[in-house]
């Protein structure tokens, strides 16, 4: 019986692609394989991919050959390919999925990023520009509807109208906790007083976060524009861009966005022959995370040490030097523009019930597809990690995904159909963040992960409040003990009685979320806590102290080169004989698994 | 353009105009490269080949492709990029250019019409 | 993070003084102005001593202890210069265990500098930083750009004997 038709193309293009070599490789192996009465093979004329025409944007598939029943299409496959097809597919009946010609990847786009997966799946609107205008030239940003939102809210609507335009979008903040962009702004606007600000947090600190940086980078004008937007909507003249000192390019653009806009009469007095003016001022930080906090950042602006005060007064009632201030962040911002021009309904309609429009995550970890990426809110982690991010790498096995950074938890596999949005983050244990989203496989230690936020916290803890300074420290040692192999039973409970502590106790945010990483691991990952007290193991092979390196006696081939790299001399062995690891020497320092050519050294 | 205080609205659109005709692609050929030049792309090498570019195309006397430098187009690890658009296609996205490879670009694709497949996008993907 | 003040005697010239004055002058009527202030000073001295925080303090009319806690509160605020030779010793657990502890005071002794500061004229500044990943190579330290592993004990003194013009 006949189970499988393959079509293979004789037309004269693929001659050029060593289609005679294909078809008789086929012919052979069919033959070897005595699948002759199970297989025909059928010359036909082009299948119509293999366009060679040096114009084409498809470009050459080389020898194509489709398999039916399963119309399973192969292309550019070379005459070495064949005895992989026949076995793995006409035997095996799995499809060889290296050689399969795709349309979602490989058709008629191929060579245009919009087609990928990695970009199709995405909606830009914070990043809208990003990537695309010269975001040192102020008439290209002129050219893409810039200024056109702010000469719009000048001319066309009173203050109130703009608040209730942003209030109805349904924005929030994109730098945290998630509060209505719109409702601050109200709360500003109803304070009398001569003087209000405007302040943009561009602190960004977490690390793995870089969407602000890129916003700034790739288009700052949507930034500034905004700014002055918001000074027309609150009744403030001037305006503060707080940002990190470590972002050089991004500070150069700003400030070139701004002269521009100033030559232009954009920002400065009398804008647009409206009476409206509003200036801007760039400030730099000098390395402190704490900063990223709303007070503390306004602290900072005053020249003072950026260290956070208890709310209420919120901001927007007194702000920087006292007076009413709106502060938000550069991911905020560059969404006004669009919501002014395209509607409060158009953005509304994205996202889910109380999570409206687009995130931006900063996509990193064990991704195949690293890089910044905007999704509707309410997008599936699922669709994050598998579609836009590739899924993970080197065949590993998805583990949990981290937002927030410092501040924010892991996610684990289990829940991988979470829709992502403020409210469903904060119901796991996470949260938005900045949005920092760092994906991790079978290889990362949770426990590590949290000792490793929780040295960051701690080294960042401003020191003035006490649950915060002392509480971070005192976790920290914990996890320390833990991953040291120290740890007993009693400890895990110690640790999430401190983690309640410091989460209710902390002066500001920093200290208030600090406790999520170890929360949500010891909520979702228990068992690894407990293997690393009870066991005295880490299996993910990362805490050092809980792993031993050995040499596999039927492996090793005698060669030294361990010995020689060891640092310690923990390794001894006679040439052209099995080494062994002294484990009282050895440091665990990876030198010899990384030298054995062998693969004979192994964590365990 | 030289520098003038926009005083309304109808001055900003008149502005607007003239700004989108002196950065469309043009058409017949007309040709427009961008090179991510964010911090990532910087770093992974995006200067010199902007550099390069604009050498080429200005020593070969290509007076209807146009080279500018944008922000982040969000793939770090595909960086430096370089994205050619021409009027009524799709933008072909080129990933990890050097030097030399921004030179073939401009030899192959700019003049020569034919698009270096090697480097683009759909490559790098298919050989993950 | 603790800071150290630093005991290099304090050489700035007039023509720093000059600029410095100048940045404070631009913003003395300025809101806030400290921070854009110190960061400036910082460019124009590469570091900033008590001298430079004294003379923005007189400048800016803030008391001294005021802008030291500012100082000392951000991390990219530095006290103690670089010295012209800038050596590094790593103390991570490889090159610990490899006997960097050893080296590092064999250096300190040869120098006169102890770890975390920096020579009084300038010349030299010690520190031991956390692991630099090159494990294989332990003992490892750096000096200004250039890289030494498996450094022995006996040859301390030679390598540092390259810097000394």
């Amino acid at each position: 019986m006949i189970r499988y038709h393959i079509l293979i193309c004789g037309g004269t293009k693929c001659e050029n692609s060593d289609c005679k070599g294909v078809i008789s490789a086929l012919e052979d192996s069919i033959k070897h394989n005595g699948l002759e009465n199970e297989i025909k093979l059928v010359e036909t004329g082009c299948h119509g991919l293999c366009l060679s025409d040096p114009n084409s944007i498809i470009g050459s598939l080389g020898t194509v050959i489709v398999v039916y029943p399963d119309a399973v299409t192969y292309a550019k496959v070379a005459p070495g390919d064949i005895k992989e097809i026949v076995e793995e597919h006409f035997i095996n009946n799995r499809p060889v999925k290296r050689l399969v010609y795709d349309e979602a990847i490989n058709g008629e786009n191929l060579f245009s990023l919009n087609e990928t997966p990695f970009y199709k799946n995405q909606s830009r609107i914070a990043l809208k520009s990003c990537g695309i205008i010269d975001p040192e030239n102020i008439d290209e940003y002129i050219a893409n509807d810039g200024y056109q939102a702010l000469a719009k809210v000048l001319t066309e609507m009173e203050p109130g109208e703009v608040i209730k335009t942003i209030k109805d979008s349904g924005l929030r903040g994109r730098g945290g906790a998630g509060f209505l962009t719109g409702r601050k702004w109200e709360f500003a606007a109803d304070q009398v007083s001569d003087k209000k600000y405007v302040c943009c947090n561009a602190d960004e600190g977490d690390p793995g976060a870089f969407m602000d940086r890129s916003v700034l980078e790739g288009d700052p004008h949507s930034v500034v524009e905004a700014m002055a937007i918001a000074g027309y909507a609150i009744g403030a003249d001037e305006g503060y861009i707080y940002i990190r000192a470590e972002y050089p390019i991004a500070v150069n653009r700003l400030e070139i966005a701004i002269k521009q806009a100033k030559e232009l009469g954009l920002l400065g007095n009398d804008i647009l022959g409206t009476g409206f003016n509003f200036d801007l001022n760039i400030r730099l930080g000098a390395g402190a995370f704490v900063c990223g906090e709303e007070t503390a950042l306004l602290t900072s602006l005053e020249g003072n040490r950026g260290e956070p005060r208890p709310r209420p007064p919120y901001p927007a009632i007194k702000g920087l030097f006292g007076q009413p201030t709106v502060l938000n962040n550069v991911e905020t911002y560059a969404n006004i523009t669009q919501i002014i021009l395209n509607g409060a309904e158009w953005f509304a309609s994205m996202g889910t019930e109380k999570s409206k429009g687009t995130k931006v995550f900063a996509l990193g970890g064990k991704i195949t597809n690293t890089g910044l990426v905007e999704i509707p809110m309410g997008t599936t982690l699922r669709k994050v990690v598998e579609e836009i991010g590739g899924g993970v790498p080197n065949n590993k096995k998805f583990k949990a995904a981290q937002t927030g950074g410092p501040s924010g938890g892991c996610i684990p596999a289990s829940l991988i159909d979470t829709p992502i949005d403020y409210e469903n983050l904060s119901a796991v244990g996470s949260m938005m963040g900045s949005g920092g989203l760092i994906i991790m496989d079978e290889d990362t230690c949770m426990v590590d992960i949290a000792r490793y936020f929780l040295d960051f916290t701690v080294d960042e803890s401003c020191g003035k409040c006490v649950p915060c300074r002392i509480g971070t420290k005192r976790i920290y040692e914990l996890l320390k003990k833990i991953t040291s192999g120290l740890g007993e039973m009693e400890d895990l409970d110690k640790l999430e009685i401190l983690c309640n502590h410091v989460q209710t106790a902390s002066l500001c945010q920093l200290g208030q979320s600090a406790p999520n990483p170890i929360l949500s691991t010891l909520k979702y990952f228990r068992e690894e806590y407990i293997a690393h007290v009870k066991d005295k193991r880490c299996v993910a092979g990362i805490c050092k102290n809980l792993l031993k390196y050995i040499i596999l006696a039927e492996k090793c081939k005698g060669c030294t080169a361990c010995i020689q790299v060891c640092p310690t001399g923990a390794i001894t062995g006679e040439i052209r004989k099995a080494h062994i690891i002294d484990q009282e020497k050895c440091i665990k320092c990876g030198a010899c698994e990384q030298k054995c050519r062998f693969a004979a050294i192994i964590r365990r | 353009m030289k520098i003038i205080k926009i005083k309304n609205i109808a001055e900003l659109n008149a502005y607007k105009e003239k700004a989108k005709n002196k950065f469309a692609v043009k058409e017949n050929g007309g040709m427009k490269i961008i090179v991510g030049m964010a911090t990532c792309g910087i770093a992974a090498g995006a200067a010199p080949v902007l550099e390069i570019l604009n050498e080429e195309i200005k020593s070969k006397k290509l007076e209807n492709v146009s080279v500018a430098q944008a922000g982040c187009i969000g793939l770090c690890q595909y960086e430096p990029i370089v994205e050619v658009f021409e009027s009524g296609k799709e933008k072909i996205t080129y990933v990890k250019i050097d030097a030399k490879k921004a030179k073939e670009i401009v030899n192959s694709h700019i003049i020569g019409g034919r698009i270096v497949s090697n480097y683009t996008i759909g490559e790098a993907i298919k050989n993950l | 993070m603790k800071k150290k003040m630093t005991t290099v005697n304090f050489n700035g010239t007039q023509e720093q003084e000059a600029m410095l004055a100048q940045v404070i002058d631009e913003y003395k009527n300025v809101k806030g102005a400290l921070m854009p202030v110190l960061q400036k000073a910082q460019r124009i001295y590469g570091y900033l001593p008590i001298e430079v925080q004294k003379m923005i303090a007189d400048g800016m009319d803030v008391s001294l202890e005021e802008i030291y806690g500012v100082v000392t509160f951000y991390s990219q605020f530095i006290l103690n210069p670089k010295g012209e030779v800038a050596i590094a010793v790593c103390m991570g657990t490889a090159c610990y265990v490899k006997g960097s502890g050893d080296i590092l005071n064999k250096i300190s002794a040869n120098i006169g500098v102890k770890s975390g500061e920096t020579s009084s004229d300038g010349k030299y500044s010690l520190e031991a930083t956390r692991c630099i990943g090159a494990c294989g190579l332990a003992p490892v330290m750096t000096i200004n750009d250039d890289v030494y592993g498996r450094i022995k004990l006996e040859e301390v003194d030679e390598i540092l004997a390259r810097y000394k013009k």
